[in-house]
């Protein structure tokens, strides 16, 4: 850009208004409204919260059509290689690490964090989903095998995704949380529908932006901002939603996980329950590696038999 | 014109001594219930009464769960080495003992001593054997950081397989360091309450496994009590959401074995005379009572007429009546009531036009029978090719492409298992990756292995029994809480 | 027994035209016969041998236990097929066909005595026309290594010496390579050199290996002509085992369902005992039916199942078990 026609900085001249971005959902790949057309008022976190955006509160309907998008896309995501899988997540992470200092402002925002803290924790989600990039073609090898069965067959279990997951974000941790969350749901072939922290959902509509410019097939996550309360129950009992991941049910106002599960058993969805025993349900700490536990709970064991002989 | 015809062949019944009424095994011994209402287990072969069976009641329930809670203190924390040692003396006793449990299994369930002598029995021992050896080895599992029993698991089992379903239930869960109580069909309990004897001859720690008998009410109160930390169940779909339900927002894990509706997929180029075998074996291995029975064939078009055929041919050489005779290959319906159901779903395929055909065969007059039965020019929409009849009742669907079929044998809630017979191997790679189902069998139908994993997708179930999968259902990982 | 079907074709002009017509071709070449054998369904192995273990357990008491001895009896080709059979020994064998169990004269006698064909001539002198027939084996049995005239000049032999039936082997070596047509012409040739002698035609199913094979070398033989196809020489092992013969029995169902017409079954070598000839008579009656459960349709190649199932008939009668001693043989056979 031309230095002839800007005016010096230092001058004592108004600061230049700044535009500012609408927050949408992002459902099949797209950035659309909610179609009630309600947003709610998103604050930071801190001793003096300051308004930070009007989120889009979405609704049931959004949410239908957020699992419509994922239905359609599931099969084209697990049926692409896990090579190819494992690329497109490590080019969020790209994409991310390009982002960072907008990450970083909003993850403080939201969490009323040091910035210190705030970097680390977005040093650590890009980091994630490094991490899982890396596992794309290896779960298979780790969770299935040969078995070896009395009898001349060949026999062989796999794990394959178990098809639309629904997943209710960390109500806490608004981008690790999210991505620590998301990351072990799509990396085997799952898609995604997310309901961002209620309260912190920023981070998670610039998530998707990111999602959106890096190779992710549009439809394998989609996002909702909104109400958990209100939003929740009706992915719970959705009949087209394979499982439903619990864990941003702890501290979600007006939720009780349990009959988030109990609905969730009208079509045996898989249920990954929040932390914590019984109803005492807590936010786990995202900091710690993983482990397998998250991406396990979203496959399930193929196991094909064949004879051997000539 | 010879003939040649099968004298009758039966097994001896002298081999069971069935005892006139049974207690609850609690703690290591026979106990008399307290409160519960006794009832009678028959043979469905003949209605005879075989024995009365104490009903379980909710204090009865407490009491087991109270053993199995004491006993956890103990056997949890006994070396697997030795938990395994008690596994493979069990799984010894079985073998010892085959021909007791093969007689007394086809006595209380029906189904033809060919399959308990030959399927259920060697492979309950089996799955002991294989389990036994784990229960030393679970840091090799690959099951997690940490893996540890849950502590206290309930356990209910359907008719269908009484020792079998013990097996796949109560093996796993001892060598991970669990203790048991598990609930028996109520028309089905004989064989496990002779497996208790087999825990006395083994002198497993009393309290390791208790076995009470009863019906659903004493089912809930089982999976309901507040002192059992997992649930296994093998049973139907509804039963298995009622379950889902009731633990939700608790501590209790549960893996659920449920329905099915496997399509049994035949192309133009399978070997034709094994997939009729499999097709047979498919829908009519024991009575259809099986969860992964492939009860819908889709065959294509271009040889319907010939596997229909040859189907035909082949039903006619099948052998119903006395589950005792050695040459019976379907034996009795198991009660009166899963008779009921099938009469009214076959009546159902019948008046949406659905072509019903059956062998001629005599059945017996007394006791529960059903003729291998094939409805043929069945579409996807009609409730015998959607609801599951869980008895010897095919229904014939045809394709075009492989496409279709994958589309037809998906289009429904259930995913146990499906079948796929052609000689092209690329195709079956295809198919198996296409098909939503846990366990798919290609160029064979209906085996089963304690190695291998066994369990659904979608309605038909979550977890997996047998294998190195089926163990993780029964730890908890991660940090100690 | 039945005898309501097709008669086969005798002259080499008929069986080419009756192939064309099955085939649906207007001339029979190699590629044609390759398509048609290659079209034919696969056999899974270890599908096949689950069934043929399942009939294996068939629980056959009492009555229809004897019924099926005295069937088996009647099945059998009594045998002897050595370097140092001699004029005496094979009169001995046709001499215990006429009288099994001298001690029960109601003992049927086997189907026929199965000879080399030097020896028929002696074999006929004994059996005359008392119903048991004489078979031979020809083509430069076993390996069929020799000429075609070599092979037609040995079924002459024997077909005027007498023979009633003529045990033929194929040409593995032509048939392993693919050479299909000139298989079915070799067989087609010993067919017309047979006339009014039934054909069995001997596939060596222990040198064809696979169950595909021994399909494709089934329905060959059948489409030639064969009026039996028959498993083994008895000199490779393995012979006629339980599978294979379901094969085969599968072979002459379909075969009968596509041209009406009936072809026999024998499984020779290896057979001993009377449990395994009880196996085989249930899988003839549940694959291919009851038509099949007659010596003019099935027989067992053997010689010292004789025995076995002597003694088994003898237990049936008397109810206690039988021994060696009570057996009559005046020359045992390792066969």
């Amino acid at each position: 850009m031309s230095t002839t026609t800007r005016k010096p900085a230092k001058s004592a001249a108004p600061s230049r208004v700044d535009v500012r971005k609408t927050y949408k959902l992002y459902i099949g790949g797209k950035f659309p409204r909610s179609e009630s057309g309600r947003s709610y008022e998103v604050f930071s976190t801190g001793r003096s919260p300051k308004f930070l955006a009007n989120a889009a509160q979405g609704s049931r309907k959004d949410a239908r059509d957020a699992v419509v998008a994922a239905r359609k896309a599931q099969s084209g995501w697990a049926g692409a290689t896990a090579y190819n899988r494992g690329q497109v997540l490590y080019r969020v992470a790209e994409v991310m690490e390009s982002r960072r200092s907008q990450f970083v402002a909003e993850v403080q925002a939201a969490e009323g964090l040091t910035a210190a803290r705030a970097e680390a924790n977005v040093s650590a989600a890009i980091d994630r989903w490094v991490w899982y990039a890396g596992w794309s073609d290896k779960f298979a090898q780790v969770l299935g095998g040969a078995n070896p069965v009395a009898g001349p067959f060949f026999n062989l279990s796999s794990p394959e995704p178990t098809g639309v997951v629904a997943a209710l974000a960390p109500q806490g941790s608004s981008l690790l949380g999210l991505v620590s969350v998301v990351a072990p749901i799509i990396v085997s072939g799952n898609t995604a529908v997310v309901l961002a922290s209620q309260e912190r959902p920023v981070p998670a509509i610039t998530l998707a932006e990111a999602l959106a410019t890096s190779d992710v097939p549009g439809g394998v996550v989609n996002l909702i901002t909104g109400v958990t309360s209100e939003v929740a129950p009706w992915l719970a009992s959705h009949r087209d939603v394979n499982a439903i991941d619990l864990t941003g049910a702890a501290d979600a106002p007006d939720v009780v996980w349990g009959d988030l599960e109990r609905a969730a058993a009208d079509n045996l969805k898989r249920v990954l329950r929040p932390a914590g025993s019984g109803v005492t349900a807590v936010e786990p700490d995202f900091t710690a590696e993983p482990g397998l536990e998250r991406l396990e709970a979203f496959l399930e064991t193929k196991t094909v038999w064949h004879p051997k002989g000539i | 014109m010879p003939t040649f015809e099968y004298a009758p062949a039966p097994e001896s019944r002298s081999v069971v001594d069935i005892k006139s009424s049974y207690g609850l095994f609690i703690d290591g011994e026979f106990v008399d219930s307290r409160g519960g209402t006794p009832f009678k287990t028959i043979s469905p072969a003949t209605e005879e009464v075989l024995a009365e069976v104490s009903e379980a009641s909710e204090d009865d329930v407490d009491r087991a769960v109270a053993a199995a809670r004491t006993a956890y203190r103990s056997w949890s924390r006994l070396t697997g080495a030795d938990r395994g040692k008690y596994l493979f003396r069990i799984a010894r006793i079985m073998q010892e003992r085959a021909r007791e449990f093969a007689v007394l299994e086809s006595l209380d369930n029906g189904k033809p001593i060919k399959e308990s002598r030959d399927v259920d029995v060697p492979i309950a021992a089996a799955h002991f054997f294989y389990h036994a050896g784990w229960a030393d080895k679970l840091a090799y599992a690959s099951l997690g950081d940490n893996p540890r029993p849950h502590g206290v698991v309930g356990q209910v089992i359907p008719w269908n397989f009484p020792l079998l379903m013990l097996a796949w239930k109560i093996a796993p869960a001892l060598a991970t360091g669990n203790t048991v109580v598990l609930k028996p069909a109520e028309t089905t309990p004989l064989t496990a309450l002779l497996f208790a004897e087999v825990c006395q001859q083994a002198d497993l720690p009393p309290g390791v496994v208790n076995i009470i008998t009863g019906a659903g009410t004493t089912g809930q109160a089982l999976v309901g009590h507040e002192g059992v930390d997992k649930v296994a169940f093998t049973g139907s779909t509804a039963v298995g959401k009622a379950i889902a339900r009731t633990i939700a927002g608790s501590r209790k894990k549960a893996t659920l074995e449920l329905g099915g509706k496997a399509a049994n997929i035949v192309f133009d180029d399978a070997p034709l005379d094994q997939a009729v075998e499999g097709i047979v074996n498919g829908i009519f291995f024991n009575q259809g009572h099986v969860c992964c029975a492939g009860s819908r064939l889709l065959v294509q078009e271009s040889i319907a007429e010939e596997v229909e055929a040859k189907l035909k041919a082949r039903l006619a050489t099948l052998r119903v009546g006395d589950p005792l005779d050695k040459n019976t290959d379907i034996g009795a319906i198991n009660s009166r009531e899963q008779l009921d159901r099938i009469n009214t779903l076959v009546k159902v395929g019948e008046e949406e036009g659905a072509v019903r055909w059956a062998p001629e065969c005599e059945l017996p007059a007394n006791g529960f029978w059903f003729r291998p039965t094939v409805f043929t020019g069945v579409s996807q929409t009609h409730r015998i090719a959607q609801e599951e009849i869980f008895g010897p009742v095919l229904s014939v669907l045809t394709f075009r492409t492989p496409g279709e079929a994958v589309a037809k044998a998906n289009n429904t809630p259930y995913g146990l298992s499906a079948g796929i017979w052609t000689e092209k191997g690329s195709r079956i790679l295809w198919m198996a990756d296409q098909l939503k189902a846990g366990v798919v069998w290609a160029n064979t139908f209906n085996k089963f292995d304690p190695a291998s994993p066994f369990g659904g997708y979608k309605e038909s179930g979550y977890g997996r029994e047998g294998g190195r999968h089926g163990l993780s259902a029964y730890v908890t990982t991660g940090a100690t809480k | 027994m039945s005898t309501d079907t097709a008669v086969p074709a005798t002259t080499a002009t008929d069986a080419a035209e009756r192939a064309r017509e099955i085939l649906g071709v207007s001339r029979l070449t190699n590629r044609a016969l390759t398509s048609w054998l290659h079209g034919l369904p696969g056999v899974d192995q270890v599908g096949a041998e689950a069934r043929a273990a399942s009939l294996g357990t068939r629980s056959i008491k009492t009555t229809s236990k004897a019924w099926a001895i005295d069937t088996a009896i009647s099945m059998i080709d009594l045998t002897t097929l050595e370097g140092a059979d001699t004029p005496g020994r094979v009169r001995g064998l046709a001499t215990r066909a006429l009288t099994p169990d001298p001690s029960d004269l109601s003992t049927p006698r086997p189907a026929a005595v199965c000879v080399y064909g030097d020896m028929v001539g002696h074999a006929k002198d004994v059996l005359g026309d008392s119903g048991v027939k004489v078979a031979a084996v020809a083509t430069a049995f076993p390996s069929g290594r020799a000429s075609m005239a070599v092979k037609l000049a040995d079924t002459a032999d024997a077909v005027s010496a007498g023979a009633d039936e003529i045990d033929m082997v194929i040409d593995r070596g032509a048939f392993l390579s693919g050479d299909y047509l000139t298989v079915f012409d070799q067989i087609v040739a010993v067919k017309e050199a047979c006339g009014g002698a039934r054909l069995k035609v001997i596939m060596e199913t222990g040198e064809l290996v696979t169950y595909d094979n021994v399909r494709r070398a089934s329905y060959l033989s059948m489409l030639a002509g064969g009026d039996f196809i028959k498993t083994s020489t008895g000199k490779v092992q393995p012979a006629a085992t339980l599978p294979v013969t379901l094969i085969m029995l599968q072979a002459v169902r379909d075969w009968r369902a596509l041209t009406g017409q009936m072809v026999g079954v024998k499984p020779a070598g290896g057979i001993r005992t009377s449990k395994d000839a009880i196996k085989f008579l249930v899988t003839v009656h549940e694959v291919a039916g009851e038509d099949w459960l007659d010596n003019h349709w099935f027989r067992f190649g053997a010689s010292s199942l004789l025995n076995d199932l002597l003694l088994q008939r003898q237990k049936v009668s008397t109810g206690a078990y039988s021994g060696a001693d009570y057996i009559a043989d005046d020359s045992p056979s390792l066969y």
